[in-house]
């Protein structure tokens, strides 16, 4: 669990204070994946940061499994950072050690040394990540994905509680961001491991976050459930981060309502609804007739969804709209 | 009359300056050491105490770095003479091996500790906060990640002030050090035995090479991969 207080953070520069993030309050619960979005210079690296104390907020207090990071002395602080793994958009390897020796790194930090003891353990989670046989390489040997699947193996080498994730496939090509995402999501799965990841793309969030919270100007413009999110965006940004995730068909950017007759309606699916054909059954009972304008069906994390823009026209749209609201079917009518 | 003798025909003693060669070989190898021993600290703590660095203590780094100017900004043979006193009191004698070994260390310690602090500042930024998210302290930070990720550009600092200190041990043999450059600066110059000049700067020469040669190898095996 992790928990901030009334946080807020300002730079001192020039003799002023450049307020970073605004007083917010948020709590991370144990075994989620929580995303941070939002655009560079919002302040999510800040954000993050606050959680293993890298960056002191200037007020307000951070727990992280009950123990208020805040209050901590150094040594205190030391020993509870070896709980919090982190990984790292440039990946941050040791470029003078082998892939076995990076890994091995936080484990002889926290006074492990015993070759007996961290050999093994080495090869384990190098076999999580998919690297057993790249153990003796050095960094500048492996890809961009391959050195983060190290950053991983390392963070998780003190079997954390937390894993932090600082843009961690920003500097990845969409194939290996989907494939260390897939690593992320299952290291979440099957360690129970809280994730906190900051990114500025909504496809991370869709992808692997439970929860999430947007970040505009230092402040948490938005947060919640990345269905809810993702499916009903209220803030400016939201919506901008929303429909840059989404293909222009699925927007339905370039088709020209104003010709289509009828009412504009968006309709969202998630979960169980998406299985059913209530759309098409709704019709036939109702004799309403519509038309697809956009639409798209993907999953949020495990959840399927589908969202479609349609135009309807007929004697019974609302008797029909009403229908829909039974099956589960979330509605909003667009304006023309 | 053999070739070596009509080559060279001032000298008669090679035998002096291999001696030369010795102890040239041994001024620079116990400065060197020593330089070491005193620049590397030195670098490290310029590093760390250096504003916006690990640990800024702006008093302190005012004060080495200034420090550390001021001995690099005194011509080499100038420093030599203004430390005798110095010297006298660290090693009991103003000449030969051990006279020339304290000015050596005092002239290089403050130029090597500069390429430390260089080199160290190359250490990507990155690496060192992840060394933080681990909880490493700041000797492991120091030990464990800032040396090692530096060592090749610490190595390569190294072979340069080795060359630098040849150039030292030579401008000493005109204030009674001995070596090679003494023996340059006393027949080849004072005595225009010209062949004397060839020999000792034909050798200085080799030296040089053989050092740059020897820290590129260690560069290239310990450096970045």
């Amino acid at each position: 669990m992790i928990r901030f207080v009334d946080v807020h953070k300002s730079y001192r520069a020039g003799g002023r204070d450049i307020p970073a993030l605004q007083p917010f309050s948020l709590d991370i619960a144990d075994g989620e994946v929580f995303g941070i979005i939002g655009l560079s210079g919002a302040g999510k690296s800040t954000l993050i940061r606050l959680i293993n104390l890298l960056e002191r907020p200037s007020g307000g207090q951070v727990f992280v499994d009950d123990v208020e990071m805040t209050a901590l002395a150094e040594p205190a602080l030391r020993a509870q950072r070896r709980r919090i793994g982190m990984i790292f958009q440039h990946f941050n390897l040791l470029a003078s050690q082998t892939v076995a020796e990076n890994v091995a790194f936080p484990i002889r930090l926290a006074g492990e040394r015993r070759a007996a003891v961290v050999r093994p353990r080495v090869e384990e989670l190098l076999a999580r990540v998919g690297l057993a046989d790249h153990a003796d390489k050095y960094p500048s040997q492996l890809s961009g994905g391959q050195k983060q699947r190290v950053g991983i193996a390392r963070a998780l080498a003190n079997r954390p509680s937390i894993l932090l994730c600082d843009e961690a496939t920003s500097a990845l090509d969409p194939q290996t961001t989907a494939s260390v995402l897939a690593l992320l999501a299952e290291i979440n799965r099957e360690l129970k491991l809280t994730i906190v990841l900051i990114t500025h793309e909504m496809d991370v969030v869709r992808r692997v976050c439970d929860r999430v919270a947007v970040l505009d100007g230092g402040a948490i413009v938005e947060r919640g459930s990345v269905a809810d999110v993702f499916l009903h965006p209220q803030h400016a940004t939201t919506k901008r981060f929303v429909n840059e995730a989404l293909p222009e068909e699925a927007v339905g950017a370039h088709v020209p309502y104003a010709q289509v007759p009828g009412r504009l309606l968006r309709l969202s699916f998630r979960g169980d609804a998406t299985m059913t054909p209530a759309l098409g059954r709704v019709a036939r009972e109702t004799g309403i007739d519509f038309n697809i304008l956009a639409g798209r069906i993907d999953r949020i994390k495990d959840l399927p969804y589908g969202q479609l823009t349609l135009a309807m026209q007929g004697d019974r749209v609302d008797a029909a709209l009403a229908a829909l609201r039974q099956a589960g079917i979330e509605i909003e009518e667009l304006p023309r | 009359m053999n070739l070596l003798q009509r080559l060279f025909p001032n000298i008669d003693d090679w035998g002096e300056i291999g001696r030369a060669c010795v102890d040239t070989l041994l001024m620079l190898g116990g400065s060197m050491a020593l330089t070491v021993a005193i620049g590397l600290p030195l670098g490290v703590l310029l590093y760390l105490t250096a504003p916006n660095q690990l640990r800024p203590m702006p008093k302190l780094y005012a004060v080495t770095s200034l420090l550390v100017n001021i001995l690099r900004s005194v011509p080499f043979i100038i420093l030599m003479i203004v430390l005798m006193p110095v010297t006298y009191v660290l090693v009991g004698t103003k000449l030969g091996i051990r006279g020339a070994i304290p000015p050596l260390v005092i002239g290089a310690a403050p130029f090597f500790a500069r390429l430390v602090e260089t080199a160290l500042r190359e250490v990507q930024q990155g690496v060192i906060e992840a060394s933080q998210a681990m909880g490493a302290s700041l000797w492991q930070i120091v030990r464990h990640v800032l040396l090692p990720e530096a060592r090749g550009g610490i190595f390569a600092g190294m072979t340069v002030t080795a060359i630098a200190l040849v150039g030292y041990t030579a401008m000493g043999g005109a204030i009674g050090s001995g070596g090679l450059g003494d023996l340059a600066y006393r027949y080849g110059y004072l005595s225009y035995k010209s062949d004397y000049m060839l020999v000792t700067v034909v050798l200085l020469i080799v030296l040089v090479q053989l050092l740059q040669m020897i820290g590129d190898r260690i560069v290239a095996r310990f450096g970045r991969h």
